[in-house]
């Protein structure tokens, strides 16, 4: 179909920057988590500074890795997927890198702004209002830079994986401006317009759709795009990816009521909240099951290719966290997992799992192709971070499966008289063993990412290595 | 009518809606639209080779 257009190229330069982005947010995010899960060890790791409180240290730690780490992997493979898939070539370069430049300025300002306390206490919403005004306008150029190239487009047909990524644009835009619409006091401080339980809503309304269409839709995309790629066989079934959306995007809006069981919020909006949580089932696992399914035939591969195994892997975990979301959305599961450590082990079997695996898998498909040679530096190490990020990931998770259960049991077990059996004190006592463990396993991920910085590092400066175009015909 | 009424009605179009997507995925005259769709990721490697041609010789410049 392209041949009608002989000196059509893609912008690769920001894709370039955004994947360099990656591994260095990811790096610096993580880093970031593994101090802060030191804090809960050793408290003495507070270093006794404001700057350095926990407190603080913990918002910068969600948005690096969320914002820095997964919103850059989320720009770079969408600007490739969408160029690669469309056949056009990026709508404006120039605001192609405004975005870039744009977005990483955001981070700055968040590894300035949150050490020195500015907060708007949302969260995954902590920035103060004028970089959300900054983040308005990078996120209105990538719509348009994302969108002109598909309205650009000589393929008739638009990818599977745009639809996804779409819809991460469009929702993430209107999420951000709903819930932080906020009255400025000062330069640094604002207030949300909302009251109350609306305000409480609304953070979840945004919260939860955080994890729909930021750690999830984005990276449904990057999955359609780069599972098949890296299988070298088209997707499973087309036919279900469009149910797979439709049904996904029309159930996750409605689930953000999960969050706030057992609150002042109307019993039928967290009866709502859980049923919609509970029907999310059946399209993530529809997503998922479409995924592994392109790799019918080929399972072989998995044996010699450690890329494929980071993305199917990520797909098990995914596969994993929808079926305990829906499970702890239900409100006497709830009653128990709330507030503990299960939570966050849900979020990490999520986010190291599912978000960094895949992200991780597509940054090793993408390198040698952007960087024009014919492959990765060492395979061998990429089995090494392999390794290094399952193991470090069941360390996480089932550590604070054991703690979770724990506090939840013993924060709700009573004597005959009706008092509590523990304090809280000795609940916390018993949760420092799984939060060792949790610093080990995090650390061991952390190590992973650092093979991959010296993995990709050596991929761009081999010298002599043979270019893409002379060695193989067939490749790409 | 009452609110319930516009609730029922609601959940009944939102199924109708969700069938109707499902039967228009499934239907035979989507098949080849779809399979070209679903080969779209496979048929731009021209366009690749040339992009990675042309900053290799830019480089050399
Ligand atoms: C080396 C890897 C990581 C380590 C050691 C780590 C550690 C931590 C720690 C200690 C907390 C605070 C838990 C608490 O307050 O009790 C936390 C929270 C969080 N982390 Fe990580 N993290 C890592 C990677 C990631 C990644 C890659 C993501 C996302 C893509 C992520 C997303 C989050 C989120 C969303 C929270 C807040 C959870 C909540 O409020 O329920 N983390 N992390
Ligand atoms: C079907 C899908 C899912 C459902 C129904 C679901 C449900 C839930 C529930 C019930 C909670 C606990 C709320 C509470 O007690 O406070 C929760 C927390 C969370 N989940 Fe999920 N989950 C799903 C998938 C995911 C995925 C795939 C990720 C990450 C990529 C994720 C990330 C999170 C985060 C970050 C939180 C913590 C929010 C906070 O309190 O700060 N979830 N989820």
């Amino acid at each position: 179909m392209s041949t009608a257009n002989f000196d059509l190229t893609y912008n690769y330069k920001v894709v370039r920057q955004f994947t360099i982005m990656t591994v260095v947010w990811g790096i610096l995010g993580m880093a970031m988590g593994v101090l802060i899960a030191s804090q809960l060890y050793w408290p003495s790791m507070n270093l006794d500074l404001p700057w350095t409180h926990f407190g603080r240290l913990r918002p910068l730690h969600t948005n690096l890795v969320i914002f820095g780490f997964g919103g850059s992997a989320l720009f770079a493979t969408s600007y490739y997927v969408v160029q690669r898939t469309c056949q056009a070539r990026l709508l404006s370069d120039g605001l192609a890198a405004f975005t870039f430049w744009g977005w990483n300025l955001v981070l700055v300002l968040a590894c300035i702004t949150l050490p020195m306390g500015f907060t708007s206490t949302k969260e995954y919403a902590e920035l103060e209002w004028p970089i959300d005004i900054l983040i308005t306008v990078v996120w209105v150029a990538y719509a348009m830079v994302f969108f002109g190239t598909i309205m650009k487009r000589k393929a008739k047909h638009i990818y599977v994986a745009n639809w996804f990524y779409g819809a991460f644009i469009i929702t993430v835009a209107v999420l951000h401006i709903g819930n932080n619409l906020e009255l400025p006091v000062s330069a640094f401080k604002s207030y949300s317009i909302y009251a109350g339980v609306t305000d409480a809503m609304m953070q979840w309304w945004w919260g939860h759709n955080a994890v729909g269409f930021f750690l999830t839709a984005g990276f449904l995309g990057m999955m359609y795009y780069f599972v098949p790629k890296q299988a070298d066989r088209p997707v499973y079934s087309y036919r279900l990816s469009i149910v797979h959306f439709w049904a996904l995007l029309a159930t996750y809006v409605w689930a953000g009521g999960h969050h706030l069981h057992y609150s002042a919020l109307p019993d039928w909006a967290q009866t709502a909240g859980m049923v919609m949580s509970l029907i999310l089932l059946a399209p993530s696992w529809g997503g998922m099951i479409n995924g592994m399914m392109t790799l019918s035939g080929a399972w072989h591969k998995l044996r010699t290719d450690p890329i494929l195994r980071f993305l199917v892997v990520s797909l098990s975990f995914y596969g994993m966290s929808t079926f305990e979301g829906p499970m702890m959305a239900i409100k006497t599961v709830n009653a128990l997992s709330h507030n503990t450590d299960w939570t966050i082990g849900h979020v990490h079997s999520g986010a190291l799992g599912w978000v960094a695996m895949i992200s991780i898998g597509a940054t090793y498909h993408l390198v040698p192709k952007l960087w024009g040679v014919s492959k990765m530096y060492s395979v061998n190490l990429i089995n090494i971070h392999f390794w290094l990020a399952t193991i470090g990931t069941v360390l996480y998770i089932v550590a604070m499966w054991v703690n979770g259960i724990m506090q939840g049991l013993m924060w709700r077990a009573v004597n005959a008289d009706g008092t509590l059996t523990y304090s809280f004190v000795e609940a916390l006592e018993a949760s420092k063993p799984g939060y060792l463990v949790r610093f080990i396993g995090g650390a061991i991920f952390l190590s992973g990412m650092l093979v991959m910085a010296y993995n990709a590092w050596m991929t761009v400066r081999q010298k002599d290595a043979v270019a893409l175009d002379n060695s193989a015909p067939q490749a790409a | 009518m009452d609110l319930n009424d516009v609730r029922g009605i609601h959940t009944l179009l939102v199924m109708v809606a969700f069938l109707g997507i499902v039967w228009w995925a499934y239907s035979a005259k989507r098949r080849k639209p779809n399979d070209e769709a679903a080969n779209l990721p496979f048929e731009d490697d021209d366009i690749d080779q040339r992009t990675r041609r042309k900053e290799n010789t830019e480089n050399d410049q």
